[in-house]
């Protein structure tokens, strides 16, 4: 198990292979399907984003409410795949890293590779135990979207596996091929 | 003629879309504890250890499994000699996740209109399927369905000369293809025969099945037990990351179908089973 900083150094993200578990410790923050579109539609007019994605990790979640006390409801990774079709673009943008579930298109891969960033897998479905390592939350942009607005996070040990790694290797296409009979 | 009212329809769905949220289904954890001993993918051990952590962590502090608290199926199963009294049947149980969603602390997953595309807040519409049966009861099942697998799932309509092997082979590179986005391990609902609207309603229905119950008719069990072991040799694992536990259950449900027509429909089911029902 591997102890991982965020934001990301360039020098970490080249030191991770394939099939690692890792804990991230630091500030990310969350976007998925809403927030995406909505992010490029601000770039393609030329406005700014509401976040400078460049050197930042994207996590992919929409959280419960939180319940009275709690900083965050129970917050489990989306299905990545609904968001290559926006992902070359944030990497064109300098976004490093990416926090999901379930694979990515040959593409995204690909410009992962290109791009020297790291496409991080969390285990879907366990929402529970991933919000107790979330400490801080803090509204950023897109409060219409309710669960889908970006929000700035401080996770510590939040546990994860390096999906994706900065050489294009991909345990979604390779992972199963020990085990299959 | 049997009176019930609609606030108690409203009352037992507000109920199920809480606890099921925060209790999924005990025999879905046992079966993933018990895979952990034939897997033997440390990736995938370490997916198992999570997933039964998570499972235990959220009942004891009553919070929700998944943050997809999904979208709302009900089936209703309204005896013909029942009548419902203080409003329509739909619009108590909608009322009934309207408040669940709410004072649950539970997602709103929904969007009113698949254009449109803005989100209700409150998680409704539910989806709700009506069966008129005997008696002088109302049963309700409830399920919240996440769409990380619900958008795994497929219909297709085959050939009659694909046949048995034609079936396990359409699945079987079905579930290889979707790898981890279905959250696996999965429950796979299979609807075979009927049409092709029928084959998706059985599909649905087949994960209200009590988990890993085998269909009563033995070539049918004999069946969803091949398709299982198949499956489970693909090698996709928990998470898509490879290993050996893909699928922890398959229930089949069939229906009469033309003569020309093999349909065939696969609702997948993520490891967050979250379903209940009453009686009423």
């Amino acid at each position: 198990m591997q102890s991982i900083d965020l934001p990301l150094d360039p020098d970490v993200v080249a030191s991770l292979s394939m099939g690692d578990m890792c804990e991230l410790s630091g500030v990310l923050y969350t976007a998925r399907d809403a927030a995406h579109k909505r992010m490029l539609e601000d770039a393609a007019r030329g406005e700014a984003l509401p976040i400078d994605v460049a050197g930042q990790v994207l996590y992919y979640v929409g959280p419960t409410p939180p319940k009275p006390g709690a900083v965050i409801g129970s917050a489990g990774p989306t299905t990545s795949g609904r968001m290559d079709a926006y992902t070359p673009r944030m990497l064109e943008l300098g976004l490093t890293g990416m926090i999901g579930k379930g694979g990515r298109s040959p593409a995204v891969v690909e410009s992962i590779a290109r791009h020297r960033a790291v496409y991080f897998a969390a285990i879907g479905g366990t929402a529970a135990l991933l919000a107790k390592r979330i400490k801080e939350v803090e509204l950023i942009a897109y409060e219409d979207l309710g669960t889908e607005a970006i929000r700035r996070l401080v996770v510590e040990r939040f546990p994860v596996v390096v999906a994706v790694d900065c050489r294009g290797k991909d345990i979604f296409a390779e992972g199963f091929k020990e085990f299959a009979r | 003629m049997r009176t019930i009212d609609a606030g108690e329809v409203t009352a037992s769905i507000r109920e199920m879309s809480i606890e099921s949220n925060y209790h999924v289904d005990p025999a879905y954890v046992r079966k993933v504890e018990e895979a952990k001993a034939g897997e033997t993918s440390s990736l995938g051990l370490m997916v198992l250890d999570q997933i039964t952590e998570n499972a235990a962590l959220a009942s004891a502090e009553r919070v929700p499994y998944c943050q997809d608290t999904g979208v709302s199926i009900v089936f209703a199963e309204v005896g013909q000699d029942v009548r419902i009294e203080g409003g329509l049947l739909e619009d108590a149980i909608n009322e009934g996740i309207r408040r669940g969603y709410r004072d649950g602390y539970l997602r709103g997953s929904v969007v009113n209109d698949p254009l449109r595309r803005v989100n209700t807040r409150d998680n409704t519409p539910a989806v709700i399927h009506y069966r008129i049966v005997e008696g002088d009861r109302l049963k309700l099942y409830f399920a919240a369905k996440g769409t990380g697998a619900e958008n795994m799932s497929m219909a297709r309509m085959l050939k009659p000369s694909d046949g048995r092997e034609g079936v396990i082979r359409t699945i079987v590179d079905h579930v290889f293809n979707s790898g981890g986005n279905p959250c696996p391990p999965v429950l796979l609902g299979i609807g075979l025969g009927g049409s092709i609207e029928k084959a998706a309603l059985q599909a649905k229905w087949a994960l209200f099945r009590e988990l890993g119950e085998p269909n009563p008719d033995p070539l049918v069990a004999e069946l969803e037990e091949d398709i299982l072991e198949a499956v489970n040799r693909t090698g996709v694992g928990p998470m898509g990351m490879g290993g050996d536990t893909t699928c922890i259950a398959v229930h089949v449900e069939t229906y009469a179908c033309h003569i020309g027509a093999l349909p065939i429909c696969v609702n997948v089911e993520c490891h967050a089973h979250r379903h209940a029902e009453v009686v009423l």
